[in-house]
């Protein structure tokens, strides 16, 4: 059974009891898609987002650093990509990442494995991707994310890039092992629950927007509409892609039910792919934060990798889906 | 009274919840008279050299006590008051 019928349910009523909305016209389907999205999305993002800062409470990134201390080059990649996963990520957090990281002794390579991993595959971008697309979407997504994170952060580590590091970072060293306080049960409660809240507050005003135009073009653009643009044929639409998502950044939340529309009409899985990856993990505010502890050269090696990385990704999707 | 000897200080990267975590944990250390003036301390690197990596901080006598949430401030006395 579809565990979403209840609001299915609710959402039918909403539209053809309590507006009143004749069924099966346009205007009845795009509001009954908006509502049954948007409750949808909004009660997977609660309930995702809280299980895994409950997770999260038990390997802050202090704990992950000491693990990645004391792991080889190749399975360093492997575990610092995985674990980029859990870690929250917005801008903010990348310096201190970075710097606690470096300084105590992680290599190159394995903090930025963390780097790219941490803001590509986060829970928000995944709900959306479950809830717009099905969970085969979201597996084949986390699965090229953490691939293009191992390699990019391997590459990175080979390229002996140290002196491309702003001095001061190296100045300083820090142990990699930390005591941290001792969280009780509701000590992680209101951890997770203040998370939670804070991320949802930040997102729903995009969620909400995002879904609103997905709905009218569920509803009013014809299908096929893009094809012709941005089709398997064409090749441009993936390196297109990439490039109009690096700055959109900051509405990863209502791009993905946007493109989850467009998708419908003609844009091909692999562009989707592509652009939606581009969103999370290349971001213009993040490069600019960046810059406080790397040479530009050095980010622009970054980005290219990873943005390499996303676009082979999205030829390898239109080509195979 | 004062205290001469303690140290209570809240590090923070300058977001909005660090900001919270020093005003409740000035009430509470009022709500205490512990007498100890409270320093906001707005520096990444000093959060990486208490070999942190999560803001805010709440540190006594240099210590962390609590560090990433901000919570209610019952928690944040007994947290002061388990430390001192």
């Amino acid at each position: 059974m579809d565990i979403f019928y209840p609001i299915k349910l609710l959402s039918d009523w909403l539209t053809f009891s309590l507006f009143t909305i004749t069924p099966k016209t346009l205007l009845a389907d795009a509001i009954n898609f908006f509502i049954y999205d948007t409750i949808k999305i909004l009660i997977l993002l609660t309930v995702i987002i809280f299980a895994v800062s409950i997770i999260r409470s038990f390997l802050p990134p202090e704990k992950i650093r000491f693990i990645l201390s004391h792991k080889n080059k190749y399975t360093g990649n492997v575990i610092a990509s995985l674990l980029g996963i859990i870690t929250p990520f917005c801008s903010c957090s990348a310096i201190p990442l970075f710097l606690g990281f470096v300084q105590a002794g992680v290599p190159l390579g394995t903090t930025f494995s963390f780097l790219v991993a941490s803001p590509m595959i986060n829970e928000v971008a995944l709900v959306l991707l479950l809830g717009m697309f099905g969970w085969k979407v979201a597996l084949i997504y986390i699965f090229s994310g953490l691939v293009i994170a191992i390699l990019s952060g391997i590459i990175i580590g080979k390229m002996k890039v140290e002196n491309l590091v702003e001095p001061f970072v190296y100045e300083s060293t820090t142990n990699a092992q930390t005591d941290l306080p001792n969280m009780n049960w509701s000590d992680r409660f209101i951890y997770a629950r203040d998370y939670t809240w804070d991320i949802i507050k930040k997102v729903w005003p995009y969620i909400i927007i995002g879904i609103a135009l997905g709905a009218w073009i569920h509803g009013y653009v014809p299908t096929d509409f893009l094809a012709k643009y941005a089709g398997v044929s064409k090749w441009y639409a993936v390196p297109f892609a990439v490039l109009i998502g690096i700055p959109l950044y900051s509405n990863a939340a209502g791009i993905i039910p946007l493109v989850g529309a467009l998708t419908e009409k003609g844009i091909s899985m692999g562009t989707t792919m592509a652009f939606m990856m581009a969103v999370t993990a290349l971001s213009f505010p993040e490069f600019m934060i960046l810059k406080r502890v790397m040479k530009t050269k050095l980010i622009l090696i970054f980005s290219g990798i990873v943005g390499i990385g996303i676009m082979f990704t999205g030829y390898l999707f239109n080509w195979i889906l | 009274m004062e205290n001469k000897t303690a140290s209570i200080q809240v590090l923070g990267s300058g977001c909005p919840t660090c900001k919270k975590l020093f005003e409740i944990t000035e009430k509470a250390v009022n709500d205490l008279s512990l007498g100890i003036k409270v320093e906001y301390i707005n520096d990444v690197q000093k959060i990486i050299s208490m070999g942190l990596m999560q803001s805010p901080v709440l540190a006594v006598n240099g210590k962390p006590a609590l560090v990433g949430f901000t919570p209610d401030i019952e928690k944040i006395k007994k947290a002061i008051q388990d430390n001192l």
